[in-house]
């Protein structure tokens, strides 16, 4: 055999044509076409009802529009400024403390289970079944049920009472308990959805991984810390913005169940009745633009702090 | 705490661009109807067999519609105008609801004015009715809906604000006579503390409407027909005003513990049968609550005659004073085809359906009589009297802008906590905070 090398063989070929002829580059537009064609539906639904909608949204905010009145007047920046002048309109923020704290919980209980159901224990697919239902559940219909769960003599008192504790305390009642309350329910609803990722990214990791951890003599804890925790940063950094910009956003609970009412008032609630109760459109779509701005810098921030670098276990 | 992975954030930054770029672009599509058939009349036909069409009617009657009593007003109507197919339209969250549809053309035929619409703007979303003149003449309420002279909608009902009471338990307390002022409403209320075990007052706190209905106190507290014009021009708070006296009467029901005990679960549904059972005593309410309540009764199988109806405990030169007012008014869209089936449902409805019987509610009409269940009134000699409305757009323009929202929950949901001390601070402070709001914001609404 000789070697020849690669470049110093022939290189035209008799059957192929010659560049540049048609067949050749339709084949070559389909091909950069085709993925586009599969996009066409997601992208359609997506500039519809998230682009087009935010740009509107944007619009309006330099406006005095009420929301139904034919005619609208441009104000410039003036909803921006009365939002960034107006002490009020930031207050809210404290509450979203409630929910930040919450998801603290939330993010280590996720992990906590996630770790112990992703090694072989009985019963596993059922716990795994009961961790993930809230999730399926729609958010109106949870808010009503805890309604009745924090009712006076409700589901909760009852509870108590089983243990023996007869509280007689309203949990809707003052601010901080309703706070917490509310942000309880959130960790209910969303813990399924943080456990799940962290299971995905957890049963990612090869097994043998651990195998060769217990020969070199890991328990439990080191094979969390040296194999796990590592094996699942992305999905961590990710799931710990995510929770971030959920509680800044918190809205569906707390407008449920209280209404905004009892200092539970969250930004988004705060928005929705500038724009729905005192119809001023356009100072709400300013603030949701200000919302969004603060999301997408606290974000940036978290990536600042948590640079995403892959991780090579093996 | 996270939404789903649908709002990856990464794509966020996309948006940004996206919009700043789109926002340019899609300017011009903002608005909603460009309205341009203004100020157009829909005319009463004039022969009822000929007039035809199919005409949608908005209503936030959900339970007539799905119990069948609607289809019945439609049979019946149908007798007078055959050719006309009445389909409804019932909207659980009304304003809401269509103050979006409203950016469109299709708000149905018939509708109910909403708040949202500033009284001005009327002409442009819907269609007149006839002069003002001409109008008031045989109804009631038509200066609500007047705007340069033409009446564009009509209420089917008259409703008076009041306190929705159960007889039985107030005689079980010791009571006899109706209250003359709030010192002795809240003595009579210690007293069904007391004596019974009922809850001597029912907030309705997190049902939230309910709570608004304390701002229509106002003109009763005084007997005055210009309570509104004040609203506009003065401040609503001063010492002595209506709704200062009002708002310090729920403040002092609560503090003193005269309310239910947690208020944020209260059950609005719940309370219905419970007030009809005697397990609550009061609230405060109006005219339009008293059909439902007795229904409540009849459900719960007890005597739907313990339904009692008193006026606010304030007497004007030795009288009650209640006010009456317009429930929501209805019109027709500027925009539909049917304008005459639509005049002609809008007529039939008020004047010819009976609908203000079924309800026990009080009349449109000027010279129809009251109701049975208000005969009590006619014995205590409580004068009735309507507001003059020539300022509520305005007053409406000075509650948005001011964000106070005196026909809004919030306001008495904030009184509320206050008084059980779930929030700090005084009273005075409190309604000082809503005059400093609402006298700023007069200011910067001019006529």
């Amino acid at each position: 055999m000789t070697h020849t090398p690669l470049h110093a063989r022939p290189r035209t070929h008799p059957h192929t044509p010659a560049r540049g002829t048609p067949a050749r580059s339709t084949h070559k537009a389909w091909r950069l076409l085709t993925p586009w064609l599969f996009l066409l539906a997601p992208l359609a639904l997506l500039i519809t009802f998230t682009y087009a909608p935010i740009a509107n949204m944007v619009a309006y905010s330099f406006t005095d529009w009420d929301g139904v009145s034919p005619e609208l007047h441009y104000t410039g920046a003036g909803n921006y400024t009365e939002i960034f002048t107006r002490e009020d309109l930031f207050q809210v923020f404290w509450v979203s403390g409630y929910y930040l704290a919450a998801s603290v919980i939330q993010i280590v209980a996720a992990l906590y289970f996630a770790t112990i159901l992703s090694f072989n224990i009985r019963f596993r697919n059922f716990f795994k079944g009961v961790l993930f239902f809230p999730s399926l559940v729609n958010g109106v219909a949870i808010g009503f049920v805890f309604l009745y769960f924090f009712q006076d003599r409700g589901t909760f008192d009852t509870v108590l009472g089983l243990f023996g504790y007869h509280t007689d305390h309203a949990w809707l009642g003052t601010p901080t308990s309703a706070n917490v309350s509310l942000a309880g329910v959130s960790i209910w609803r969303y813990l399924g959805m943080n456990f799940v990722l962290f299971l995905g990214a957890i049963q990612s990791i090869p097994g043998e991984l651990y195998e060769a951890a217990e020969l070199d003599g890991a328990g439990r804890w080191h094979q969390f810390r040296y194999i796990i925790l590592p094996g699942i940063k992305p999905v961590l950094t990710l799931t710990v913005i995510l929770s971030v910009s959920g509680s800044l956003s918190a809205f569906e609970i707390p407008y449920i169940m209280t209404g905004g009412a009892t200092g539970t008032e969250t930004f988004v609630i705060q928005t929705v009745k500038l724009a729905f109760q005192f119809n001023k459109t356009g100072l709400a779509s300013a603030a949701a633009v200000v919302l969004l701005l603060i999301i997408l810098l606290v974000t940036w921030v978290q990536r600042r702090l948590v640079p995403d670098d892959r991780v090579d276990l093996v | 705490m996270n939404r789903q992975l649908n709002r990856h954030t990464n794509r966020r930054t996309v948006q940004v661009l996206a919009t700043v770029a789109g926002a340019a672009l899609l300017l011009p599509g903002c608005t909603g109807t460009g309205a341009s058939t203004k100020g157009a009349d829909a005319e009463a036909p004039a022969d009822p067999a000929k007039v035809s069409g199919t005409i949608t009617v908005l209503t936030v009657r959900t339970d007539l519609v799905q119990d069948g009593t609607m289809k019945k007003y439609a049979a019946e109507f149908n007798k007078t105008y055959p050719k006309v197919k009445v389909e409804f339209q019932a909207l659980t969250n009304y304003e809401s609801e269509i103050k979006i549809r409203m950016n469109t053309d299709d708000y149905g035929d018939v509708l109910l004015i909403p708040a949202v619409i500033k009284k001005d703007d009327y002409p442009k979303f819907f269609a007149s009715l006839g002069t003002a003149a001409e109008r008031s003449k045989k109804y009631r309420f038509t200066e609500f809906t007047t705007v340069g002279g033409k009446v564009y909608g009509q209420s089917p009902v008259g409703v008076m604000p009041g306190f929705v009471y159960n007889k039985r338990v107030w005689k079980e307390a010791g009571v006899t006579q109706w209250p003359t002022t709030p010192a002795e409403f809240l003595t009579d209320l210690k007293a069904i503390k007391a004596k019974t075990d009922a809850v001597p007052y029912y907030t309705n706190f997190a049902a939230q409407w309910p709570l608004t209905s304390w701002t229509y106190v106002d003109g009763s507290v005084h007997c005055d027909p210009q309570a509104t014009t004040k609203l506009a021009a003065g401040d609503p708070w001063a010492a002595g005003s209506d709704l200062r006296v009002g708002d310090t009467l729920l403040y002092d029901i609560v503090k003193q513990g005269l309310a239910e005990k947690d208020p944020t679960t209260s059950n609005w549904e719940e309370s219905k049968p419970r007030t009809a059972k005697g397990e609550i005593a009061t609230q405060w309410l109006g005219t339009w609550a008293i059909i439902q309540f007795q229904d409540a009764a009849k459900k719960a199988g007890v005597n739907p005659d313990d339904i009692g109806f008193m006026p606010f405990p304030a007497q004007t030169d030795g009288a009650y004073c209640a006010t009456v007012g317009p429930d929501y008014n209805q019109a027709v869209n500027v925009h539909s085809p049917h304008k005459e089936a639509a005049r002609a449902w809008i007529d039939w409805f008020t004047d010819k359906s009976g609908y203000d019987k079924d309800n026990l509610a009080i009349s449109p009409l000027k010279d129809a009589a009251m109701p049975e269940v208000l005969k009590p009134y006619e014995t205590a000699g409580v004068r009735l009297i309507e507001l003059d409305d020539a300022a509520g757009a305005k007053v409406k323009l000075i509650d948005d802008e001011s964000e106070v929202g005196i026909y809004k929950p919030e306001y008495r949901q904030d009184l509320v906590d206050l008084a059980r001390g779930a929030k700090k601070g005084s009273l005075d402070d409190f309604l000082g905070g809503l005059t400093k709001k609402w006298t700023g914001a007069q200011a910067n609404v001019g006529d």
